[in-house]
């Protein structure tokens, strides 16, 4: 039933992984797939464009603690961008921010992860 | 129109069916004339509920039933299992940084629906649980 889709491209050193759909624990789950791939081809720096997952759930959420916990192996880093008012909320409140950064787009991501 | 207009809905145990439910909780946000902030909140609030009603039931069998109901200026929800029932005392607060080193990376679900909500109580036994939980205009 779940529709979630994402594309992927890499920007300079950068593997922008732009998503559409509910982030459910089908959605978190393809994430993660993109992340174990490139992660195994050495890549560790990441950033999540929600701008079309504007509804969000924990267990999907979750994942993205994971994919952190995984990134922290490889010296690497997690950020998200133009993420709905909620989303950013939620991800305040489970304490994501702590582990992983916030853009407020994907020029401001890429520019900063880059640099 | 009732001056306490009330919505009932009953959802089956079907993944993603508890965007059916914040479909509905759209609707009456809009007809309290809540901010989209407000609505968006109700809404996260209300998946996790249902996802944790899906949960307790332990079974793909039967439905939950969700009742809106606008008391004055506050929107009640009740979100309603007949699952196993569950403590709300038992569940702890979770902290990033364990769940970062732990193997069991959920259990969110609570505290955001107390930090998203104005109030919410839980009535549980062993024939099932209620969640109810309140937004102010």
């Amino acid at each position: 039933m779940s529709n979630f889709q994402v594309t992927v491209k890499e920007v300079d050193s950068v593997i922008v992984i732009a998503t559409d759909g509910y982030l459910n624990n089908i959605g978190g789950e393809k994430i993660s797939e993109v992340c174990d791939e490139y992660i195994d081809k050495g890549k560790n720096t990441f950033l999540i464009n929600l701008e079309k997952s504007t509804v969000v759930n924990s267990i999907g959420v979750s994942i993205l603690i994971e994919i952190i916990e995984k990134l922290q192996e490889v010296d690497g880093r997690l950020a998200y961008c133009n993420l709905a008012s909620i989303v950013e909320k939620t991800f305040n409140i489970m304490g994501l921010t702590k582990y992983s950064t916030i853009y407020k787009d994907e020029e401001a991501g890429v520019s900063d992860l880059t640099s | 129109m009732s001056k306490n207009p009330k919505v009932e809905l009953s959802i089956p145990i079907i993944p993603d069916m508890e965007l059916a439910a914040t479909q509905t909780s759209e609707v009456v946000a809009r007809h309290m004339g809540l901010s989209q902030d407000q609505s968006d909140e109700i809404k996260m609030a209300l998946i996790e509920a249902c996802i944790n009603a899906f949960e307790h039931s332990k079974t793909e069998e039967g439905q939950v039933e969700i009742n809106f109901a606008i008391d004055d200026n506050t929107l009640v929800i009740k979100v309603t299992d007949q699952g196993v029932g569950f403590d709300s005392n038992s569940v702890k607060i979770p902290k990033i940084e364990q769940k970062i080193k732990s193997d069991h990376k959920r259990g969110w679900g609570l505290q955001l629906i107390k930090e998203l909500m104005d109030t919410v109580e839980f009535e549980s036994t062993d024939e099932g649980t209620t969640v109810t939980m309140t937004k102010k205009k």
